[in-house]
């Protein structure tokens, strides 16, 4: 193998290649020392007796003066808000420590999946009195029983969301009929109306509690006979859809959507003709929380924020801009009849009692996803 | 008849490109936050996008970025370029294999998926921060590692659009300058460089468009920036707000008006050089 004998090519061989040498040199050193000092904007600044806490949030999860009026009433705190992606991108940044923020707001597997690897910091409840608002039965929830790591902030259901008249046209008999049960979606007479959603879990939630296993089932033979039903029902689904589920709806190009009610409700406002439910067989609720992962280096801060998003008056303006279901029951309180009596945005106790929650399932999560491949791929 | 067919291929091909451009500027006028229903028309996107401090955060750190990002790698790719090209032709130091080797490892990182390259960059930040303890001295995950990893991802692409055009390049003019006495670097200056310009261009281009699009490597080495990309995908969620189409319908006709100005100008100056009949193999 030929080596490089000439080393000294690089070495300047007269004034103006050294001094290029040297601009270049001099150039690169400057940027860095820019880059490297001057941008350190993400810091936490305490000169001014300020202190930053840095949150993340989802899209379009608090109204949009919440953190100017928190801003005003306590100057000594800024806050940077911005979003995350979701909950797997949040976790694989927090986890490595490529990223330091106080306070982020993941779903309840999620949650219970950072609690098992120790990434959260337990919560002070000194600083957090408006924790007496909460409702009753969003203390204790499956994913962190003692409430030790987390404060729900929004929940609400998944289901089917349906279109009566396109049903009916279709052929669906209202008057012998009921739209109650994920079977439906496996109704020939609907084949091309029906949307799936198009992430693995929910999926699996959808076909396991068909068959009427749990939606947090591990047996590998239950799971292949979940694949399989969702292959058969593969030629019926128009598309399989997250988001998009809502607009394809409100536009009317398909019956049926397996979707979750905050989409329901969206879709429900621009296109009144549409309902939505539970199904018998259980559905499922879900949680966002509040945690402090393990990084964050203002905790007391951060708790005052928490303890300011759980006021009822900053809860209800939070509720009424995202429209999801509040966890804040004096918030709840303060929200419109019409808000109060919707079964979509306050499902009743009996609907609740039969509805499971997502768990972390660690490695079987590969599973879930190996196998949604296989029906996407079939 | 042939003329028909190819006009309405072309037009067929523009209505494929722009039919989704076109959706999103009606949108962004819609008064409703729906992506389907049309409900009035309205500015409020365009008041909500100018009164949104983190959009116009975004779409700062998106920009440096993307400028600063693209000097870089240009530089870095260009010099990068040069030293390969002189390795493999005019000195003859590189076998084969060992150009087979040198240049796929300059690929290396444009084949392999992003998202190998996103946590292989937040890997090793973390593990150079915490090892050199490089917070105490300021740097941390945020803007600095965004534009570092945005660089590396771009100058590959730098370098495999500059190195075929250095093989087209006359070596020999290069030398006639030195013996004529120009130092190398003007050598460099005035017979390489504007030979380059076309490559250079285009690498800019690409990297700049590279930087702006991309979300899974920016996922995560930003830190606690935010840019754009990422403000968007985040958006998925909740589906898109119209104010985002507002920005896209604004970057649309600024990025349009762009390059009607740079067509423009490019004409004259061919122009001028035709006139003054100085034609020559620098001029491309």
């Amino acid at each position: 193998m030929k080596t490089f004998k000439k080393t000294t090519a690089l070495l300047p061989r007269n004034k103006t290649q050294a001094f290029c040498y040297g601009l270049i040199v001099c150039i690169m050193a400057m940027i860095f020392t820019l880059i490297f000092t001057g941008c350190g904007n993400s810091e936490t600044s305490r000169e001014d007796g300020q202190t930053t806490i840095i949150v993340r949030n989802w899209n379009d999860y608090i109204h949009p003066d919440v953190i100017g009026l928190f801003e005003a009433e306590y100057p000594h705190i800024r806050v940077d808000y911005a979003y995350f992606v979701d909950n797997e991108s949040l976790h694989t940044v927090l986890s490595r420590g490529a990223a330091e923020f106080d306070l982020v707001f993941p779903s309840d597997y999620m949650i219970e999946r950072m609690i098992s690897e120790e990434m959260l910091n337990r919560i002070n409840w000194d600083n957090i009195p408006n924790v007496s608002y909460l409702g009753e039965r969003f203390r204790g929830l499956q994913y962190d029983p003692d409430d030790l790591y987390s404060v729900p902030y929004m929940w609400g259901t998944f289901g089917i969301l349906y279109n009566p008249q396109m049903l009916e046209d279709l052929g669906f008999d209202f008057e012998n009929e009921t739209v109650d049960s994920w079977e439906i979606l496996w109704d020939e007479r609907f084949s091309q109306n029906i949307f799936m959603y198009d992430i693995a879990r929910e999926s699996f939630v959808v076909a396991l509690q068909r068959l009427g296993y749990s939606a947090n089932s591990t047996d590998i033979s239950e799971l292949e006979r979940a694949r399989d039903s969702l292959i058969e029902q593969r030629p019926l689904v128009q598309a399989y859809v997250a988001t998009d589920g809502m607009n394809k709806m409100i536009a009317e190009e398909g019956a049926m959507a397996a979707i979750y009610n905050g989409y329901a409700i969206w879709a429900i406002q621009y296109n009144p003709d549409l309902r939505f439910t539970v199904p018998k067989e259980g559905g499922m609720q879900w949680y966002d929380s509040m945690v402090i992962p393990n990084t964050s280096r203002n905790q007391a801060e951060t708790e005052t924020f928490i303890n300011f998003l759980l006021r009822p008056d900053i809860a209800r303006m939070n509720a009424e801009f995202t429209r999801y279901s509040v966890s804040n029951m004096s918030a709840f309180e303060l929200l419109s009849d019409d808000k109060r009596n919707d079964p979509v945005y306050w499902p009743s106790e009996d609907v609740l009692a039969n509805a499971e929650t997502l768990s972390h399932l660690g490695e079987f999560v590969a599973t879930f996803d190996n196998f949604w491949t296989q029906v996407l791929a079939s | 008849m042939k003329k028909a067919l190819k006009y309405a291929y072309i037009g067929l091909m523009l209505f494929f490109l722009y039919a989704p451009i076109m959706v999103l500027v009606v949108f962004s006028f819609n008064e409703s936050r729906s992506r389907v229903r049309w409900t009035g028309f309205t500015f409020d996107w365009y008041r909500e996008l100018f009164n949104n401090p983190r959009i116009a955060d975004a779409l700062t750190t998106t920009l440096i970025v993307g400028i600063l990002s693209t000097v870089f790698a240009v530089i870095i790719g260009t010099m990068a370029a040069i030293a390969i090209h002189r390795l493999r032709s005019t000195r003859k130091k590189l076998d084969t294999v060992q150009e087979k080797t040198l240049l796929g490892f300059t690929r290396l990182s444009m084949s392999s998926p992003e998202i190998i390259l996103g946590v292989s960059l937040m890997v090793s930040f973390v593990f150079f921060i915490n090892t050199f303890r490089l917070r105490e001295i300021g740097f941390n995950m945020g803007f600095q590692t965004l534009l570092l990893s945005h660089i590396a991802f771009n100058v590959p692409y730098v370098v495999m659009s500059v190195l075929p055009r250095l093989s087209r390049i006359d070596e020999r003019i290069y030398e006639a300058a030195m013996d004529l006495g120009a130092s190398p670097f003007t050598a460099f200056r005035k017979t390489m460089l504007p030979q380059l310009k076309p490559g250079i261009i285009s690498a800019a281009m690409i990297a700049f468009t590279l930087s702006i699009d991309d979300v899974v490597v920016s996922t995560f080495t930003a830190g606690a920036t935010t840019n754009l990309s990422i403000l968007i995908f985040s958006q998925a969620r909740r589906g898109v707000n119209p104010s985002i189409n507002a920005l896209s319908t604004i970057m649309f006709i600024v990025v349009m008006f762009l390059l009607y100005v740079i067509n423009a100008i490019d004409k004259k100056t061919k122009k001028n050089v035709q006139d003054d009949n100085n034609e020559g193999v620098l001029e491309i």
